[in-house]
């Protein structure tokens, strides 16, 4: 039987999603089902001196109406941060509470403060118009950059500061820069980034007062740890009374991990209201309140020799946190930040300094990548600009510093297993023409337009899990992940799974895993997930986890499966269990001609009578059944690595960027089915184009929204990007038996360095902040001509 | 509330639905056809996108009443006789979806394209397809599943 592990095979789920047959959030009608529309402040910041609903009740059609004071009477609890971070002189993060419904201040524009509950969405609505909300408005605080300086937005919390942390000794980097040649140093801005999931979040919350359980349909990537966080920081019911199910949802990219207000609030009223509730957000309730990405501003500097050896490295940043930190709003910055931000070098000494702040804004968290692309625009933005200073070639200068050897033992806390670094490079300039680039950048020339290249290497640490090592760092939970194959007594499997697949393909690829393991047909195989009455828990999907985590777990319970197939065979069969052997589907007797299918012995597993010459197949001490579970927790993260290269052409006159050429050549390890990867890799790279050269989330100095539809932020669109150049290079990860690396988060970590560092050089060097719109980029082209004016 | 009768996938309906009900909220909320998703609020995403008299429109636009009495074309009413029309199948054998959302209103869109224009230059799908976002793809594979498409209509 031919491996299915490496085929394109065509994508289980399609069919549905292409005949209108999905079943996302919002298409879920229940009967007897209620409307809500949350009330949410229109400031940034204010205390709330009076809250009227009296006229808003006598509204039609209008049920019920909930504010902070019933949702602290009731003791429902707040959103929480999942990662406990400590700054460096040792004491703990400071975090503010964050009630489901504000009561006594709001800190952003959307901070919901109370739900109105209707018969109708549009009486819903109206009544929600007229709950009266008096307001004391206090000055906001916005700026990143500043809010160590501005009001203070959380009584006690002294500068806005949630936490000063550091990763690496800022001694031995002294030392470093000390003996340096030249020091290269950079002040750079990673913007902040709107997830824009396509799908707006949405709730529907069932309560079921005979078996007094609460039901959540929700747009969730994780809908276990979902109820784990709503049952016991929410106090929502307890997990056994509480059934989180994420259904089809319309992609996440981070903006659907956290709990949400309207979760716990929908959760909590329905019970109070004894009626199910449907909540969808309108886009421009997205834009304001779903988490929003990035949003750092950083001095980095890199000590290096005149022959351009790393020697230290230095990285001072503030992180945007908004007004409350979240699950993984507190670890973004830091663990997932700091580690990678020495790149894919070898540097002897380095730190990194992050200040998470507070302000007036939405809160941030963890956006495709999740401090892997703050760190990769750091550390190739400087490299960049180190090769422009010491006159060495870009992509030398990097070969030169790559690690010589694996296992790779990073700077600061990883220890990459596999890699290399040399040939990723050599085949990104192979199949980027990079040799050709001069030829090209004087064809734009002479048609007046300026043409650049960027060269990006990066690693990252994903498949976030070992819980060993994320619990040291402060996870509140292990990020293991469970899987649970039941062979049916009829020879179909199905397989649950604690991850959760919102566009990443699980149904497929996760089947072409379980056939090989089992040798049963794809057709035959089932993956379940989304559901917590389905499967036994699980961690969800970010951080790249699916395959290197959750895919492991399957490999791993279809293992226990074939060990049981063996002994019932050998018992069947009345050989040694050594003897037997599994391959393609069959146990077989070694050295005979005995043997069963799968199928057989799984039936047979459930058929454990005797009766005339029938004996029992099952061996003594197994029992009936054949359904096996695993809770697999790797021993490290997976590190993909590999290098991207982009040409842009400027058209001087408009400013316009047009980016000609991307190549991207990634080590994913093993990979299970490249017509996925390569999807994953087109859309990692558009959102990373789109930082670059497009998006850009902008909060005025009241803190209200500039960019709050899709009139207003910029949206990439097909005709914003060329044909895609995409090729690997393949080393196993040594950790997992699979030998895959996450492959969900690359290309949004490598294109903002590698498109930034095309323009910049098509600028002569010329800094220009993220994106790089056509104003910008018009700006510095007229300083160019006067310093080649001035030159000549 | 008015009457509103349409010929939605060869079946003709006629249900009350109040005067401001757009077409995108009458198919979901009153025919329960939910494939035309909403995507956004200012009709920039095009994941409403249905086929009004054979051409293609964001039903986000349009009151129900505004195109009362039409013939209208949903994702459900694609496939003839349970085979998927060659652009769903496109879409599938190229990757040309990831999450599902905008799906339904980018293969409609597309299927108009190719009405108006049989062999679509890459630039002319991009073109065509500028009022309809996707997150998941970066749009390789949606342009490759719509020239692939068109070799087969």
């Amino acid at each position: 039987m031919a491996s299915l592990v490496g085929s394109r095979v065509e994508r289980k789920e399609d069919k549905r999603f292409l005949t209108g047959k999905g079943r996302y959030t919002a298409d879920i009608n229940l009967a007897n089902q209620t409307y809500a529309i949350f009330v949410r402040s229109p400031h940034a910041r204010a205390s709330i001196k009076k809250l009227n609903i009296d006229k808003a009740l006598k509204s039609s059609g209008v049920v019920s109406i909930l504010t902070g004071k019933e949702i602290a009477d009731d003791k429902i609890g707040g959103l929480i941060a999942g990662w406990a971070i400590r700054s460096e002189d040792g004491t703990e993060m400071k975090c503010p509470g964050n009630p489901p419904l504000a009561k006594d201040n709001v800190n952003f524009v959307g901070d919901p403060v109370a739900v109105v509950i209707a018969e109708s969405l549009a009486e819903a609505k109206e009544a929600a118009e007229k709950v009266e909300v008096d307001y004391k408005v206090l000055k906001a605080v916005t700026s990143t950059a500043d809010a160590m300086n501005g009001d203070t937005i959380h009584e006690g919390i002294d500068k806005n500061l949630c936490f000063d942390w550091l990763l690496g000794d800022r001694q031995k980097v002294k030392e470093a820069f000390d003996k340096a040649d030249k020091v290269i140093s950079i002040d750079i801005i990673n913007n902040r980034l709107i997830p824009n999931a396509m799908e707006p979040r949405a709730c529907v919350a069932d309560y079921n007062a005979a078996s007094e359980e609460i039901t959540l349909y929700t747009t969730s990537q994780n809908p276990h740890l979902s109820r784990l966080i709503m049952s016991a920081f929410g106090n929502v019911a307890p997990e056994h009374k509480l059934r989180v199910v994420a259904p089809d949802v319309g992609g996440g990219f981070g903006s659907k991990i956290n709990v949400y207000n309207e979760d716990i609030v929908c959760s909590w009223a329905a019970k109070k209201i004894n009626r199910a509730i449907k909540w969808v957000a309108e886009r421009s309730e997205s834009f304001l309140t779903d988490i929003h990405g990035r949003d750092h501003v950083t001095h980095a500097e890199l000590a290096v020799t005149k022959d351009g050896k790393f020697l230290g490295f230095k990285n001072e940043t503030i992180a945007n946190l908004g007004a409350y930190a979240r699950v993984f709003g507190t670890v973004t910055p830091t663990y997932l930040f700091g580690p990678c931000a020495t790149g894919v070098y070898e540097i002897p000494a380095a730190y990194t300094n992050v200040k998470a702040v507070y302000t007036n804004t939405a809160p941030v968290d963890a956006y495709r990548g999740a401090g892997r692309p703050e760190a990769t625009y750091t550390i190739e933005r400087l490299v960049e600009k180190a090769s422009m200073e010491l006159g060495i070639d870009k992509t030398e200068l990097r070969i030169k510093n790559f690690p010589t050897a694996f296992p790779f033992k990073q700077t600061l806390v990883h220890t990459v297993d596999s890699g290399d670094y040399v040939a990723g490079m050599e085949k990104a300039k192979q199949m980027a023409d990079y040799k050709g680039f001069e030829a090209r950048r004087k064809e734009s020339e002479a048609k007046g337009k300026l043409r650049g290249i960027g060269v990006t290497s990066y690693f990252e640490a994903c498949g976030i899990a070992p819980s060993a090592a994320v619990m040291s760092l402060g996870c509140g939970v292990g990020l293991w992940e469970s899987a649970e194959v039941r062979f049916n007594p009829t020879g179909q499997v199905t397989v649950y799974t604690g991850s959760h697949s919102h566009g990443q393909s699980h149904q497929t690829t996760f089947a072409q895993i379980a056939a090989d393991e089992l040798g049963v047909p794809i057709e035959n195989i089932d993956i379940v997930h989304g559901d917590t009455d389905k499967g036994t828990f699980g961690m969800g999907t970010y951080g790249s986890r699916s395959l290197a985590v959750g895919g492991i777990a399957i490999v791993n319970a279809c293992k226990k499966i074939v060990e049981k197939g063996k002994r019932v065979t050998a018992k069947m069969l009345e050989a040694n269990p050594e003897d037997v052997e599994f391959k393609d589907g069959e146990f077989i007797v070694s050295k005979s001609n005995k043997k069963k299918t799968i199928g057989e012995v799984a039936f047979a597993c459930y058929l454990p009578g005797v009766r005339d010459e029938m004996k029992s197949p099952l061996p003594e001490g197994d029992e009936p059944g054949l359904k096996e579970t695993s809770f697999y927790d790797p021993s490290n993260f997976s590190f993909p690595a590999g290098t991207h290269i982009a040409e842009v052409e400027i058209d001087p006159e408009t400013g316009h960027v047009k980016l000609e050429k991307y190549t991207a050549c990634d080590d994913f390890g093993r990979i299970i089915n490249p017509m996925v990867v390569e999807g994953q890799v087109h859309g990692g790279l558009a959102q990373g184009i789109g930082q670059a050269l497009y998006e850009n989330a902008e909060y005025d100095e009241t803190g209200q929204l500039m960019t709050g539809s899709y009139m207003d932020y910029t949206m990439p669109r097909a005709d914003n990007f060329p044909e895609f150049n995409i090729g690997y290079t393949c080393t196993h990860a040594t950790t997992n038996p699979l030998g895959v690396k996450g492959c969900g988060e690359a290309g949004a970590i490598a294109a903002p360095p590698t498109v930034m560092n095309a323009v910049i050089d098509a600028l002569g060097g010329q800094e220009v902040t993220m994106p790089a719109t056509a104003e910008k980029v018009w700006k510095a082209c007229k300083n160019l001509k006067k310093s080649n004016a001035k030159a000549a | 509330m008015g009457k509103i009768s349409l010929e939605v996938n060869g079946r003709k309906f006629e249900k009350e639905a109040p005067d401001n009900t757009l077409l995108s909220t009458f198919l979901r909320e009153h025919l329960q056809l939910t494939g035309t998703h909403i995507g956004c609020d200012t009709s920039q995403c095009g994941a409403c996108v249905v086929h009004v008299d054979g051409n293609s429109l964001k039903s986000c636009t349009a009151l129900a009443a505004d195109v009362n009495g039409s013939k209208v074309t949903t994702i459900e009413g694609l496939e003839t006789n349970g085979k998927m029309h060659p652009m769903q199948e496109a879409f599938k054998k190229l990757h040309g979806l990831q999450c599902g959302f905008c799906t339904p209103g980018m293969v409609m869109s597309a299927v108009d394209l190719l009405q108006k224009n049989k062999k679509p230059s890459d630039t002319e799908i991009r073109d065509w397809l500028e009022g309809n976002i996707c997150r998941c793809t970066g749009y390789q594979n949606i342009v490759a599943a719509v020239k692939e498409a068109s070799t087969k209509m």
